[in-house]
């Protein structure tokens, strides 16, 4: 008990000391799974628009095989990412393993089916008729996506926060692909797993909380955009 | 095609899929007038006017707008572009009105200043100056139909069509709607195709009609003269012929046929070469009822009737007569009144054997 008591103790003063290692290891964490979202997001919103307004042979298994990936253990990808990136594997020759730019590649592969998922069925979900619409007000093809992807601004907003909440909390992956350098690859989960095994449980308690924080911070101000959309 | 023609197919075939579902020999749409497509669910009334608004594909035949083919994706666009669709859903987008409204003429590169000008007028023809500034979500059925019509005439399309565009909404709002709408027709002279279900709705709107059934088109013309010569049962129902009989011509003379309805003989006018198995159609306002019988009378059918129903429609009574066959009669209030005709009372029903329209047997059609 004593134990935890002292580790959140000391978690409290690393936040409000802006702890320069700790703030590091926030920073890259957020620059890391913000770019793999945004990654995700382009990706995940464009191929899930374009099987959600297109009729093609086996469209059905497609959308099967993406909702799978919707629940792609981090793991896998960090083992499939690892092998692609291996020195001999086919782009061994980008030199990324155990870069962030890695671990990026390897986020963004877990978060673009989450994105992709949720973009298709809220692309399905419009009124059938609405595509018809917009193009009969006069629109081109590419001016009727667009309308249709700001009509599923709501579920888009969930997209981003489900797959952001996906890869910021993932370690498996970015275990495997990053290698948890310090200064370099080491994010919030990385650290938190390994200074558990180094029983520093205040150091884990401390990124533990703020990998909590984060993800409320970012969820709460997504909730707030997405909750103003809803009653406008 | 002529040239008093803004709209047109040709041996036009639709498939969806493998499935032909529509295959129209000819329509013609005349410009500044309304056409109204009928007939029943499935008919491919909006398969048609979806086609025709260049929205889906056609398999084969030929679509023309202001004598333009309309083949190439470039013509298609053309033609989206200069019409307008109004669907039965409102489909308004998650925006504001006046959002809403302007969304066609964005999609047209126009001003602000331009835009402002259309949504304001849009937004009076209709009458909802007030919704200006609020969410379509919150509005109820009838301001969403109306904001869905504005956003369609905001454009200033050649020609509009609406889908079945008022059957979601309750009679009162429906009336005052199609008011609206009949006084914009009218009066901006817009080319109208409308696929309708309702026969009021169609005799105020629309000044021609094609009548649709499966897939394709049965009958066409100038609405008056489609609803008095129904070619055939299901027209003649949806028209408002109340009373649709069955019978066998028995004989035909210099163009006066008999016809044999339940062991009753009705007399008409009509073609002698005429197929042995007719249906007769009786429009209710040509039934005159008497309490005696009427000695001297030109009218060639004259039957003793029990009323078996007397229902109040409007200004009007509808009185349901058993006279060895079924037949419906619209008599005035003052007429009821000087009558007092009673339930289950006897009386006369005449009527001309000009006013009986007859069908032939085997054009009919079963739906």
């Amino acid at each position: 008990m004593e134990l935890i008591l002292q580790g959140i103790i000391k978690a409290f003063h690393l936040l409000v000391s802006f702890d320069p290692e700790v703030m590091g290891i926030t920073w890259l964490s957020l620059k890391i799974s913000g770019t793999a979202t945004f990654i995700s997001l382009f990706i995940g919103v464009s191929i899930g628009v374009a099987v959600a307004l297109n009729d093609f042979f086996g469209k059905r298994l497609v959308i099967s095989i993406i909702n799978t990936g919707m629940g792609l253990p981090p793991v896998v990808v960090g083992l499939f990412v690892t092998m692609m990136i291996w020195r001999s594997g086919p782009f061994g020759f980008l030199e990324i393993l155990y870069t962030p730019a890695a671990m990026i590649i390897a986020q963004s592969i877990i978060a673009t089916p989450i994105v992709m998922g949720i973009s298709l069925a809220a692309i399905q979900n419009l009124p059938p008729n609405l595509r018809l619409q917009i193009l009969s007000l006069g629109a081109s093809r590419l001016q009727m996506v667009w309308v249709l992807v700001k009509e599923s601004r709501l579920p888009l907003l969930a997209a981003v926060m489900a797959g952001f909440g996906g890869v910021i909390s993932e370690i498996g992956a970015s275990i495997m692909v990053g290698g948890n350098i310090k200064g370099y690859s080491r994010v919030l989960t990385t650290a938190t797993v390994m200074e558990t095994g180094k029983g520093n449980f205040d150091l884990a308690i401390a990124l533990g909380v703020i990998l909590l924080l984060l993800a409320f911070t970012i969820n709460f101000l997504l909730t707030q955009i997405q909750q103003r959309q809803q009653s406008r | 095609m002529t040239q008093k023609t803004i709209l047109s197919v040709e041996n036009l075939v639709v498939k969806r899929g493998k499935v032909t579902v529509l295959e129209i020999d000819r329509l013609q749409v005349s410009p500044g007038r309304s056409l109204a497509l009928i007939g029943p669910n499935g008919a491919g009334k909006s398969t048609l006017l979806l086609t025709m608004a260049g929205l889906l594909p056609i398999a084969s035949g030929n679509l023309y707008f202001q004598s333009q083919q309309i083949s190439s994706s470039s013509t298609f666009a053309m033609l989206r572009q200069n019409a307008a669709v109004v669907f039965q859903e409102p489909l308004l987008l998650n925006m504001s009105v006046e959002k809403n409204i302007a969304v066609g003429l964005k999609f047209r590169n126009l001003s602000s200043a331009e835009i402002k000008k259309s949504v304001d007028e849009a937004l009076a023809y209709f009458g909802i100056e007030h919704l200006t500034k609020r969410a379509a979500k919150t509005l109820s059925g009838g301001e969403s139909k109306r904001v869905s019509l504005a956003r369609a005439f905001a454009i200033k399309p050649k020609i509009i069509l609406l889908d079945e565009a008022f059957n979601s909404l309750d009679p009162p709002t429906r009336e005052a709607i199609i008011d609206d709408l009949q006084n914009i027709l009218q009066k901006t002279k817009i080319t109208a195709v409308l696929a309708l279900h309702d026969r009021e709705e169609t005799l105020r709107l629309a000044q021609d009609v094609a009548v649709m059934s499966e897939g394709k088109i049965i009958q066409q013309g100038a609405t008056a003269q489609v609803f008095q010569q129904p070619v055939n049962e299901y027209i003649a129902n949806f028209v408002g012929t109340e009373t649709i009989l069955e019978g066998r011509v028995m004989s035909c003379t210099a163009g006066n046929m008999v016809i044999d309805v339940n062991g009753r003989k009705i007399e008409a006018v009509g073609d002698c070469s005429i197929v042995q198995q007719v249906f007769c159609c009786l429009r209710p306002e040509i039934v005159t009822v008497s309490k005696y019988t009427q000695e001297k009378i030109s009218a060639r059918n004259i039957f003793e009737a029990k009323v078996s129903k007397i229902t109040r429609q409007g200004l009007l009574y509808k009185l349901s007569l058993e006279c060895g066959f079924p037949l419906v009669a619209y008599i005035t209030i003052p007429s009821y009144e000087e009558l007092e005709i009673t339930q289950g009372a006897i009386v006369y029903a005449s009527f001309k054997s000009t006013a009986v329209h007859v069908i032939p047997r085997d054009k009919k059609t079963t739906f």
